[in-house]
């Protein structure tokens, strides 16, 4: 896909290519065998098909085909699925000229080979708006010339860090859905370290991007821990830590160690970090509180953010206590965001303050669009001892 | 080679005082003499303000006048260039560079449907 919407410089043409190069290879493969290199194969037929497309179109005097047909011409006729391209197609679909949920889809599109209607599912939208939000996009790549490249040195840094916020939108969606019934879409989480791993295969020698898929893989290993078999929330505190999955942890840790090694540490590094010592701790008594203050202090100082202030101040709780945690939080302006109720209820319930953390429930449960966190943010609400 | 349209937006009212607009179009003076020299200049303006603009429309072989702007708003477009450019990022930056010299204003980048004849 990635060398084809190289070689037309259109993805429509490219996709529709390769729609007809997979339709040719099973009436083909069937009778001929699958052959030598299947993906070679694919690429050589769908290139063959785009032309021949391509030319009966430039009959009808089309100067777009014309041009994407002179373009074609320049091009080795075998070709193979090479790294770069699938790069220059990330960089594309993650261009900062193009609206976030715009990128999101087009990654998952095109990169991940999700079809429309499965992207729409994932994002609770209707499958017409997400086509012609992929239809608006791919118009505005061809007609506005988003340009299929690395981008230069100098932009790289800017452009990477586009291109991770749209994996790890995609992730976070995953990890808790920003509405629905589900706590977590594990389809999307996979899909969102498959393409982590992706970066990391095509872009080895950036940190972030390995901090990243760190990050990805740590938290996702305690996914069987952080829901009850009946789909209800258990938070961190709670787990049960012999149900994270080890192979992943390790993975993710091995990450983290190559990060250190790097020594340019990033906001994914570091948040990856933050979750390493969370998995070395066998319980969250015995975890590394300190560790994760002096890793948030960092995180603030790289990306300074309410958020970041946020989850050093609920880390601040458990080595300085809650009140030093509800002073540090109280200063933040994150009335809108639900966790930030959240963790303050959390806290006023264990100074004992019942009827502030009541309202501090309620401010959450307004706030947030996810069942199984508005049921446990309830039950916690409804657990809280009756004031005299 | 493509070609963009960079349209400068500003806001309603007077222009800044002369100790403000100065350095301002020396910078976008320079910004344009850049293009130049790298051949990606093709046109560029600066307009007078919407209070001058009359609207034009036909029907059936006669003309009726409005005066003033067609589109009533807090901005208007003050100006704008055309640059060749062989693909948005490149012509991005020449807008980052434009923006960049008239400060706070924004400024749109919009590819035009034909290229330049060769």
């Amino acid at each position: 896909m990635a060398v084809l919407v190289r070689v037309f410089g259109d993805i429509d043409v490219a996709e529709e290519a390769v729609q007809d190069a997979f339709a040719a290879a099973m009436t083909h493969w069937p009778v001929s065998g699958v052959p030598p290199s299947p993906a070679g194969w694919i690429i050589t037929t769908a290139r063959r098909r785009a032309i021949d497309r391509l030319r009966r179109e430039a009959t009808r005097d089309d100067r777009h085909a014309q041009a994407a047909l002179l373009h074609a011409r320049d091009e080795p006729a075998e070709e193979s699925p090479v790294p770069d391209d699938r790069l220059r197609l990330i960089f594309t679909c993650c261009h900062p000229a193009l609206a976030p949920a715009a990128r999101v889809a087009l990654a998952l599109r095109l990169l991940g080979g999700l079809t429309t209607a499965e992207i729409a599912r994932a994002f609770l939208v209707p499958e017409p708006t997400m086509a012609q939000r992929l239809v608006r996009a791919k118009g505005k790549i061809r007609d506005a010339r988003i340009p299929y490249r690395v981008p230069k040195d100098a932009d790289l840094p800017d452009r990477i860090r586009s291109v991770l916020a749209v994996v790890y939108l995609i992730f976070n969606e995953g990890y808790a859905a920003s509405s629905g019934e589900q706590l977590t879409r594990p389809d999307l989480c996979a899909e969102a370290i498959r393409l982590g791993r992706l970066l990391a295969e095509l872009m080895p020698d950036e940190p972030e991007v390995l901090g990243l898929l760190a990050l990805m893989l740590l938290v996702e290993a305690r996914r069987p821990a952080r829901t009850t078999a009946n789909g209800d929330l258990v938070p961190l505190a709670e787990q049960d830590r012999a149900r994270w999955d080890r192979t992943l942890i390790d993975e993710g840790q091995v990450l983290v160690r190559r990060c250190l090694r790097r020594d340019r540490p990033g906001p994914y590094q570091i948040q990856a970090a933050v979750n390493a010592v969370h998995s070395d701790a066998p319980s969250v008594a015995e975890t590394d509180w300190r560790q994760v203050v002096t890793l948030y202090d960092q995180l603030l100082a790289v990306a300074p953010s309410p958020v970041a202030a946020l989850n050093r101040a609920a880390a601040v709780a458990e080595v300085d206590g809650p009140a030093a945690a509800l002073a540090l939080i109280d200063r933040l302006d994150l009335a809108d965001y639900h966790v930030c109720h959240a963790i303050r209820a959390d806290l006023l319930r264990r100074l004992g303050r019942a009827d502030e953390a009541a309202a501090a429930y309620e401010a959450a449960i307004a706030r947030t669009g996810n069942a199984a966190e508005r049921a446990f943010l309830a039950q916690r609400r409804a657990s809280l001892p009756a004031q005299p | 080679m493509p070609q963009y349209l960079l349209t400068i937006y500003q806001p309603d009212g007077d222009p800044p005082p002369p100790e403000v607009l100065e350095p301002i179009m020396r910078d976008v003076e320079a910004v344009k003499q850049e293009m130049k020299d790298a051949g990606a200049w093709v046109f560029s303006g600066g307009l007078h303000p919407p209070s001058t603009a009359t609207v034009v429309r036909g029907a059936d072989g006669d003309t009726l006048l409005t005066d003033g702007p067609y589109l009533e708003g807090k901005e208007h477009v003050g100006g704008f260039t055309i640059v060749r450019a062989p693909d948005l990022d490149a012509a991005l930056e020449w807008g980052g560079k434009l923006a960049g010299a008239l400060r706070l204003l924004p400024v749109e980048v919009r590819p035009f449907y034909d290229e330049e004849p060769n």
